[in-house]
């Protein structure tokens, strides 16, 4: 995919005052990309909503990469009423590490951040209620992690819970 | 059982054991859930004092199983999600992937898929009329929308041959050429619309339970909109004139004429008012949809196995419900790395809790039905 550098007040901005806490703004076809670092994720968000107007959080979201070093990319896509652009920015997590919630910038965080953290396993902290949300409480496993496989279920709670011996 | 996620907001600190307080179940087998959403209420007598959402209960783990199917085989998954605007859901993934290939869409084609998603808008407000009605408790909508919802999905079944779950959309264009009566077809459509729309407005809008019933009901402001990430009629009740279609138009959109219907007051009310506006809206742009209708190729230059190059997008779409947005992930391989789905339905029921506090428990009925939920599309 074309990927060119973003240039502008918005991503020189930043630069300015996270300095190497926005590791990178291009423009990946055509679509804007800030990659932060993790800790500075929730203020490059807070910053965004209140410096630049980003006001509604479209999503969040993480891809896991097993082979990386820090294998999760967490995404949060936001979008601004104001001047019509849309802006995702991502930051790695390695094994294990809780990402920062943007529960207290976005009341849609809450649902999101619960989804990310049922499907892949990623801790959000400062979420005041971080529990599963599509699979049950006392479901083993987090389907989105690559090492799940498509058939694979928590048999234990299917067993237990349903009744039956597969869920397949 | 989980508590609320915060503390109600009018429970008085000094009350000991306050005895009026309740827990009440509500679903997942509820006819007024529209599917197997379980809410958990906690009441003062008959006022709601929070609630909260068990979903989870049709999850089939979509995203899951795009990682585990090609470009093309995936397609006729997206339909199940929001299985009542299949056609909408079908164009934001084709949409995100032709992205990704940076691949051309015919003018004919673009035309097509208009003609099609904005019959499928119709079709889904039609149902949700139908059974937000029903759930206030006027019997006769419901047939009513029906009887108009069967032309719409007469005209998918002899366009492709399924009447919900479409697979309307190919990678590229579209699989099937319009046959010979489509155009008129839908033109009989939109005129039958016209009529039957001022029918339902004579049945409602006027209605003084329907007024009674949903006036000042399940307030959501702008900014409450904006902060829960609620998109779509939601939105648009609350005087916010942001759709998709004209804010970052796709497909064409920017060649019709058409306005983005909007209300003042953020309540039921409005939502309904402003749905049953769009009905009008999306006939309108289907007329010059079908008078437009191009010749020419229907489907671009895709190559037959789809391999999109390393890269990422976002692609987004207004479906009926709100924004739909698909971001996908390519690894370079003959199957999708990552396919988030951003379901309207899903972000805008997390704004239930916000809608419902201080409402009656009747109204909780009412409130669910104006949100527009999709089970299918929230669960996933």
């Amino acid at each position: 995919m074309p990927s060119e550098p973003w240039e502008g007040p918005l991503p020189s901005s930043l630069k300015e005052r996270f300095g190497d806490g926005l590791e990178s703004a291009v423009r990946l076809g055509g679509q804007q990309l800030l990659t932060v670092a993790l800790p500075a994720a929730r203020e490059v968000l807070a910053s965004l909503r209140d410096d630049h107007g980003f006001d509604y959080l479209v999503d969040v979201t993480a891809v896991h990469w097993p082979k990386r070093e820090r294998p999760f990319d967490i995404v949060w896509i936001l979008y601004s009423f104001e001047a019509n652009e849309r802006v995702r920015v991502k930051a790695t997590a390695a094994d294990g590490e809780s990402a920062p919630s943007v529960t207290s910038l976005y009341k849609a965080a809450d649902w999101l951040e619960r989804e990310v953290f049922d499907m892949f396993g990623l801790r959000f902290e400062g979420h005041p209620d971080l529990r599963r949300i599509l699979l049950p409480d006392e479901w083993d496993g987090h389907p989105l992690l690559k090492g799940y496989g498509i058939l694979q279920q928590d048999s234990a709670w299917v067993r237990e819970n349903l009744k039956i011996e597969s869920a397949q | 059982m989980p508590a609320t996620t915060q503390e109600p907001a009018a429970a008085p600190a000094d009350t000991f054991l306050d005895s009026n307080e309740l827990v009440l179940n509500m679903g997942p087998q509820h006819p007024s859930t529209h599917g197997v959403l379980r809410v958990i209420l906690k009441l003062d007598g008959e006022t709601v004092l929070g609630t909260d959402c068990v979903i989870g209960y049709l999850h089939r783990g979509v995203e899951k199983i795009g990682e585990n199917r090609t470009y093309q085989q995936f397609a006729p998954y997206v339909d199940r999600m929001d299985y009542v605007a299949a056609v909408s859901n079908g164009l934001g993934y084709c949409m995100a992937v032709e992205k990704l290939l940076d691949a051309e869409v015919p003018a004919r084609a673009q035309c097509v898929r208009v003609i099609l998603t904005e019959l499928n808008r119709v079709a889904s407000h039609l149902l949700w009329l139908g059974t937000h009605a029903l759930d206030i408790g006027a019997i006769t909508p419901v047939f009513l929308c029906f009887r108009e919802r069967e032309e719409v999905l007469k005209i998918f079944e002899n366009y492709c041959g399924a009447r919900l779950t479409t697979h309307a959309f190919r990678i590229g264009g579209l699989q099937y050429e319009t046959y010979d009566t489509f155009e008129k077809e839908c033109l009989a459509f939109c005129d039958l619309m016209g009529e039957k729309v001022r029918e339902y407005h004579d049945l409602l809008t006027g209605n003084r339970i329907w007024v009674k019933r949903t006036k000042g009901v399940g307030i959501l402001n702008a900014d409450d909109c904006k902060t829960y990430g609620v998109t779509g009629p939601l939105l648009r009740a609350a005087g916010v004139a942001w759709d998709l279609r004209k804010a970052q138009p796709y497909c064409g959109y920017e060649n019709y004429d058409f306005e983005v219907p909007t209300a003042e007051s953020g309540d039921t009310f409005d939502r309904y008012i402003v749905r049953m506006q769009e009905m009008r809206q999306s006939c309108r742009i289907i007329r010059q949809a079908v008078d437009a209708l191009p010749s020419g190729p229907i489907k671009g230059r895709v190559a037959k196995v789809i391999k999109p190059p390393k890269g990422e997008a976002y692609v987004s779409i207004e479906a009926p419900k709100g924004e739909l947005g698909y971001y996908v992930v390519s690894d370079g391989s003959l199957k999708p790395y990552r396919v988030r789905v951003r379901p309207p339905s899903f972000v805008n029921l997390a704004a239930l809790d916000r809608m419902c506090r201080g409402s009656l428990v009747a109204d909780v009925v009412a409130i669910i039905g104006t949100i527009d939920i999709v089970l299918g599309e929230v669960d996933r």
